[in-house]
């Protein structure tokens, strides 16, 4: 799915937030949306999610526009939110029917894919587990489960790996790029940890609502002059690895 | 969307209530003692002070328990209404109702289900404390329990609406003290849940057309009246005028261009 976002300001009150961002996503592949804490991913986000109403610009998705046809697009995106989103009193399962429920699904069609989805993400025996017993590693897993349940073909991922410890960061993020090979997923993870991002991946990077940035890492680094992300990522932000 | 993508949401917005429900039941029944203190405590002290004279749908002279049921009946719909939605939007529901908003069904539709669903579960609180206040010689007709339904699903609706939009567009009031004081108990107080009208108009005039003004009060008299199985057109009829206007509000108040979520979720 080809994601377009055309020219896009957004503001709450007279602060800006965005100004003039414009970028496309390529089908199948995982995107990195790189930017210091303030720098304007979670807006974007929202905007993309309809949790905020684009004030200027477009944004399409496969050619469909999110302002006039919102329906179709919301069928198509599934998103990790940066904070948990997951009821921690109910069980595993049924958070993803819960889920499926709020996309229309009937609870046959939410019993297979969640079967399929648990198998996936090897979670098949915490199914009946209420979530409260999780780890943030596998809360984490849960969270992307339940964004794949109606089969989207964007995944937006919030700052996902926020809370976990390394190992479960770098499992959670082989894992996305796993489902971008297998499935043809068009992934967009904002992060501010370059770790986390690989120097052949497409890479937005956003500093104070801008996108200063916007190509291939390894490209990135040589037009900037720099040997790596981290330092490219500070020439361009001013801000420290963190 | 179809029909049927309509009704799977539905259904699935009610099961999580009522899953939500079962989690938290000890929180149900310890909602239940404020009303029944009501009952047990405050109207044995006041059946002595308060005579209460054959007054529509009663068909004869009543204990002052008997009059009151009604009205503790929209209390438990009142608190329970008002702090479910404020809870949708503030506190630990902030990530769930993202979650719900992030459907590809209309807003209003997804609001509304939301509000009804916890209006059942508050509803299944009134008849407990019902089935609780025939032990204590309230003996509302036997249909009149089925008859009472519509009114409570509307008194419900109409107060969580009004919880939705308070919740929506008044800032300052984030806790749950807040609204209690500014909102619930003048609504309980200023309406005809603890005494009838007429003493009010015998007191004071002008509290007694406050009073009128006040929706809850129809909703009580709603209750009331089906209650009894005596039917009150007007009482029904501002309750579901009311209901529409708030919820029309109330949703239109989570348009994405209203949307405060995401800046109460300290995004940037």
């Amino acid at each position: 799915m080809t994601i377009e976002a055309r020219q896009i300001s957004f503001q709450y009150g007279r602060t800006p937030v965005l100004r003039e961002v414009s970028f496309t996503l390529t089908s199948g592949r995982f995107h990195a949306l790189l930017g210091p804490n303030g720098a304007g991913k979670s807006t974007l986000f929202g905007l993309m999610t309809r949790l905020l109403a684009l004030q200027t610009g477009e944004l399409l998705m496969e050619g469909r526009s999110l302002r006039r046809q919102p329906a179709d697009a919301m069928r198509q995106i599934g998103v990790v939110f940066q904070q948990n989103a997951l009821d921690l009193d109910l069980t595993v399962r049924q958070n993803l029917f819960y889920h499926a429920a709020l996309h229309g699904m009937s609870r046959k069609q939410a019993r297979m894919r969640s079967d399929q989805e648990l198998e996936r993400f090897t979670l098949t025996d915490r199914a009946n587990d209420p979530v409260r017993l999780l780890n943030g590693g596998h809360r984490r897993r849960v969270e992307i489960a339940r964004a794949l349940m109606h089969q989207p073909k964007l995944l937006l991922l919030d700052e996902p790996t926020v809370g976990l410890d390394v190992a479960s960061r770098a499992g959670l993020n082989r894992h996305v790029r796993t489902l971008c090979e297998q499935d043809n997923l068009t992934v967009l993870w904002a992060t501010h940890l370059i770790e986390e991002v690989q120097p052949e991946d497409r890479v937005l990077i956003l500093h104070e609502g801008k996108l200063l940035a916007d190509g291939a890492g390894h490209d990135i680094c040589e037009a900037e002059g720099q040997p790596g992300l981290a330092e490219t990522f500070h020439a361009l932000t001013g801000a420290g690895q963190t | 969307m179809k029909p049927a993508h309509y009704w799977h949401c539905f259904v699935g917005i009610q099961a999580r209530e009522w899953l939500r429900f079962w989690q938290q039941r000890t929180r149900f029944f310890s909602a239940l003692v404020r009303p029944l203190l009501w009952l047990v405590v405050f109207a044995a002290g006041f059946r002595a002070v308060l005579g209460v004279s054959i007054i529509p749908p009663y068909q004869t002279y009543i204990t002052y328990e008997t009059y009151i049921a009604p009205g503790l009946c929209g209390m438990i719909v009142l608190f329970n209404s008002m702090q479910g939605a404020l809870s949708m939007v503030y506190d630990r529901e902030l990530g769930s109702m993202r979650v719900l908003l992030m459907s590809p069904l209309p807003r209003p539709f997804l609001l509304v289900t939301k509000l009804l669903s916890m209006g059942v579960v508050s509803i299944g609180q009134v008849y407990v404390f019902l089935l609780v206040a025939r032990l204590m010689d309230v003996e509302p007709p036997a249909w009149g329990y089925l008859a009472v339904l519509p009114a409570l699903l509307l008194a419900s609706l109409m107060l969580g609406a009004l919880g939705l939009l308070i919740a929506t567009w008044v800032k300052q009031l984030e806790n749950f003290a807040g609204v209690m004081n500014f909102v619930i108990f003048p609504m309980f107080f200023l309406s005809s849940a603890l005494y009838p009208l007429w003493k009010m108009q015998e007191a004071s005039p002008w509290l007694y057309w406050i009073c009128q003004f006040n929706p809850f009060t129809h909703a009580v008299e709603a209750i009331r009246f089906s209650l009894y199985l005596e039917w009150n057109g007007q009482a029904f009829g501002i309750t579901a005028a009311v209901t529409l206007v708030l919820a029309a509000m109330a949703t239109a108040g989570f348009r994405p261009q209203r949307t405060r979520i995401l800046s109460t979720g300290g995004a940037a």
